[in-house]
């Protein structure tokens, strides 16, 4: 057997898990990993200008792919600036390895120089932390941060690593294990027949059903069983900001999305249903408004992989635990061979109803002559890129204006931090996928506020050349609050105001990449053409649009699911 | 409502730091908690009692049971369960006042474990509304220390909770 020293191991695990690239930042208590990572090709690291940009290209890759992103940071700052990286992952179940430097075990507990604890700060913001005790353990404890941060409810796992696990003189046998088994930890591989036989049934025995899929499914890979399914069915069907694209948002049973800034007919269609087939979601307060309110007439078949997630907050007459893709499989050939069918009848009104909701409402806003309405920058990004871009947010006005406005018909393309809503996503999160996809189109949907939160990865942009397309919604302020404060603080605008904004164009130029300015209506087009034709570029396209817009739908505060503002003036 | 969860928990640096922050993060209530190793070196064994509503209660035990180190779990209040308690509590016992405390102590089947002229140290065991008892019937005047260990408890009959 081969002796390795704790450095060359971590490094030869990674290897041997299949890891491409690792995202991450160097400093004292890693340098050991860091020289182990020079001495050799296949593992490829990519440095970033802030450690929690590092985080975010990482999560950025782990939602493009499926697979779990990797993040190498040294103790102490380094390993603190992940923290709001590991918690938007955390909370949209992202699967994710953090590796951290640590000072050496020697030195724990004694203030010294870099040292922070990070099992203890990560701890509520972690699906697991491990800290490594002696280097002989380095890769079984990395294939169980692996294993662990990718299977049942994927999520962040931390690696805390002490300076003398690495030292470069101690070497010890390596052998990595092919398989890690937790006496304490088995995710459920498959649903309970007998609840999944008990939900068919309600399935078939409903008038104005609904399924309501979430994030669930884009990460149990289940797309295409929920399109199987639901087009089996001829059910209408709604889904969650982060279930997006999980199923054809251009397909005639699609209703949009749910919840705050939904559709009027997904919220609609929720309450007024009788039967509610949840899958891979988690009834967040973002969806279900006041949940003493949630759709009063409603039966709720809820799967989900993680039974802390089913009656947390709305009580599931039919649970069922287990990943939403076997699950879905069974109910499939169990509705298949089902003797009884919807009523066909009832479903036909139920539809009718549904359409006229549909007319009623729809997604609409009002152009205008002259300015340049965030809402159509998106819908001509949409046209020019044919619905096939993977579009990462950041997080406000823009953010939702993106998931209204863009047609996802396909899963892992639409990229946000729906859980955590984290200012500063979007630019590293597309940096992760541009670089594993660089023949996709990757475009960075935000807003001068978010934007500047981690600018300065621009800078590792142009080390790597990640040409992603920057579009900035630029409405001169801090809009979603702005929005808020309009509506519930009777305009009063405090620190919404982004003051002394940079010249983007001069900006993005001094980092070695174009800047595109548009500010007339008529150049929209012209330019975003331009725009997307430069292929090997990174453009910052920075567009002024109409400063006072606010998101519609907006549902009302502590209403039912139907109670929505649909405009400035329109109440229903 | 109270409930005594009985947890089986890896023995295992960091792991009691993990449950315990669980209830502060939530917003769950600990009342009394205990740990100790078990027979089985690489187990602890780690008892809970807490409030809440039959949904607090069903999200505790769930997030209990997502907790990597978590091995097995019960609620011992959903059966049949023994529940004790130890309390050693330091009396002033001078003058008439001895031989009416060593009457109490009796009465609740404790023990007087060390004297001096002027303190009894009872030694009590029980569930914690005896405990409450006792201390209600010697009266608080005279209780000058009282260390609990905190509720340990097991479930009657032939229900064991083992790997």
């Amino acid at each position: 057997m081969e002796l390795l020293s704790g450095a060359d191991m971590l490094i030869r695990s990674l290897e041997d898990e299949g890891i491409e690239y690792i995202y991450g930042y160097p400093g004292g208590a890693a340098l050991h990993i860091y020289d182990a990572l020079f001495r050799q090709d296949k593992v490829k690291h990519i440095l970033v200008r802030h450690e929690q940009a590092a985080v975010h290209m990482a999560d950025g890759y782990a939602r493009a792919t499926g697979k779990p992103g990797t993040v190498l940071v040294t103790s102490g700052p380094g390993a603190t600036n992940t923290i709001t990286g590991i918690a938007t992952a955390f909370m949209d179940s992202i699967p994710m390895v953090v590796l951290c430097g640590q000072v050496a075990s020697t030195l724990i507990g004694e203030d010294a120089f870099q040292e922070t604890d990070m099992i203890g700060v990560s701890r509520p913001v972690v699906k697991h932390n491990l800290s490594v005790r002696h280097p002989s353990e380095i890769p079984e404890v990395i294939r169980k941060a692996y294993y662990i941060a990718a299977t049942g409810r994927p999520g962040p796992v931390v690696v805390d690593i002490p300076k003398d696990m690495t030292t470069p003189n101690e070497r010890y046998e390596y052998a990595y294990p092919k398989k890690v088994k937790l006496r304490s930890y088995n995710p459920a591989v498959r649903g309970h027949a007998g609840q999944i036989k008990k939900a068919v049934d309600m399935l078939m025995a409903a008038r104005r059903p609904v399924i309501y899929a979430g994030g669930g499914v884009v990460l149990g890979r289940a797309s295409q069983q929920l399109t199987e399914l639901t087009r089996l069915l001829g059910f209408p069907i709604t889904n969650t900001l982060m279930g997006i694209g999980c199923y054809p948002a251009s397909d005639k049973q699609h209703l949009g999305w749910l919840g705050m800034h939904g559709t009027y007919e997904a919220n609609m269609v929720m309450h007024h249903s009788d039967l509610i087939l949840a899958v891979g979601a988690r009834f967040d307060d973002r969806v279900t408004n006041a949940t003493e309110k949630f759709c009063p007439g409603a039966r709720i078949i809820h799967i989900d992989i993680d039974p802390a997630s089913i009656s947390k907050t709305i009580d599931a007459d039919v649970p069922i635990v287990g990943p939403v893709d076997a699950v879905l499989k069974e109910m499939l050939s169990l509705v298949k061979e089902a003797k009884a069918k919807p009523d066909a009848d009832a479903l036909a009104a139920w539809w009718k109803q549904i359409e006229e909701w549909r007319a009623f409402h729809g997604m609409r806003y009002e152009t205008s002559p002259e300015v340049i309405k965030p809402q159509e920058v998106i819908e001509m990004l949409c046209k020019l890129t044919n619905g096939e871009a993977f579009v990462t947010s950041d997080v406000g006005q823009h953010q939702m204006f993106a998931a209204q406005y863009y047609k996802f018909d396909k899963p892992n393309r639409w990229i946000n931090s729906g859980g955590l809503g984290t200012m500063g996503f979007g630019l590293p999160a597309a940096m992760g996928v541009k670089l594993t996809h660089p023949d996709d189109e990757v475009l960075c949907i935000t807003g001068e506020g978010s934007i500047q939160m981690n600018i300065q990865e621009l800078s590792t942009c142009n080390q790597y050349n990640l040409p992603v397309k920057i579009i900035n919604l630029n409405n001169q302020a801090l809009g979603m609050v702005k929005q808020w404060q309009d509506m519930n603080y009777e305009s009063r605008h405090s620190q919404s105001y982004m003051q002394s904004l940079p010249d983007f164009i001069k900006l993005a130029e001094a980092y070695g990449h174009v800047g595109i300015k548009i500010e007339r209506k008529e150049d929209l087009e012209p330019k975003l053409r331009e725009v997307l034709a430069m292929k090997d570029k990174l453009v910052f396209v920075d567009i002024y649009v109409d400063r006072f817009e606010h998101v519609y739908p907006m549902q009302v505060a502590r209403g039912s699911m139907k109670d929505m503002w649909l405009s400035k003036t329109e109440r229903v | 409502m109270r409930r005594i969860i009985s947890v089986l928990l890896e023995n295992e640096p960091g792991a009691l730091s993990r449950v315990v922050g669980l209830f502060s993060q939530r917003n769950y209530n600990i009342e009394t908690l205990t740990v100790a190793p078990t027979e089985d070196e690489t187990l602890s064994r780690l008892t809970v009692t807490t409030t809440g509503s039959d949904k607090v209660i069903e999200q505790i035990t769930k997030q209990l049971n997502k907790l990597i180190e978590v091995v097995k779990l019960v609620d011992l209040t959903e059966g049949a369960h023994i529940e004790r308690e130890l309390m050693l509590v330091k009396l002033k016992a001078t003058g008439s006042q001895r031989a009416e405390i060593k009457r109490t102590v009796d009465i609740f089947r404790g023990q007087i474990v060390d004297v001096t002229s002027s303190v009894y140290t009872v030694q009590l065991a029980g569930d914690s509304e005896k405990l409450d008892g006792f201390i209600q019937a010697v009266g608080t005047s005279g209780v000058l220390e009282v260390v609990r260990s905190g509720v340990s408890g097991i479930a009657r009959g032939e229900k064991v909770l083992s790997l």
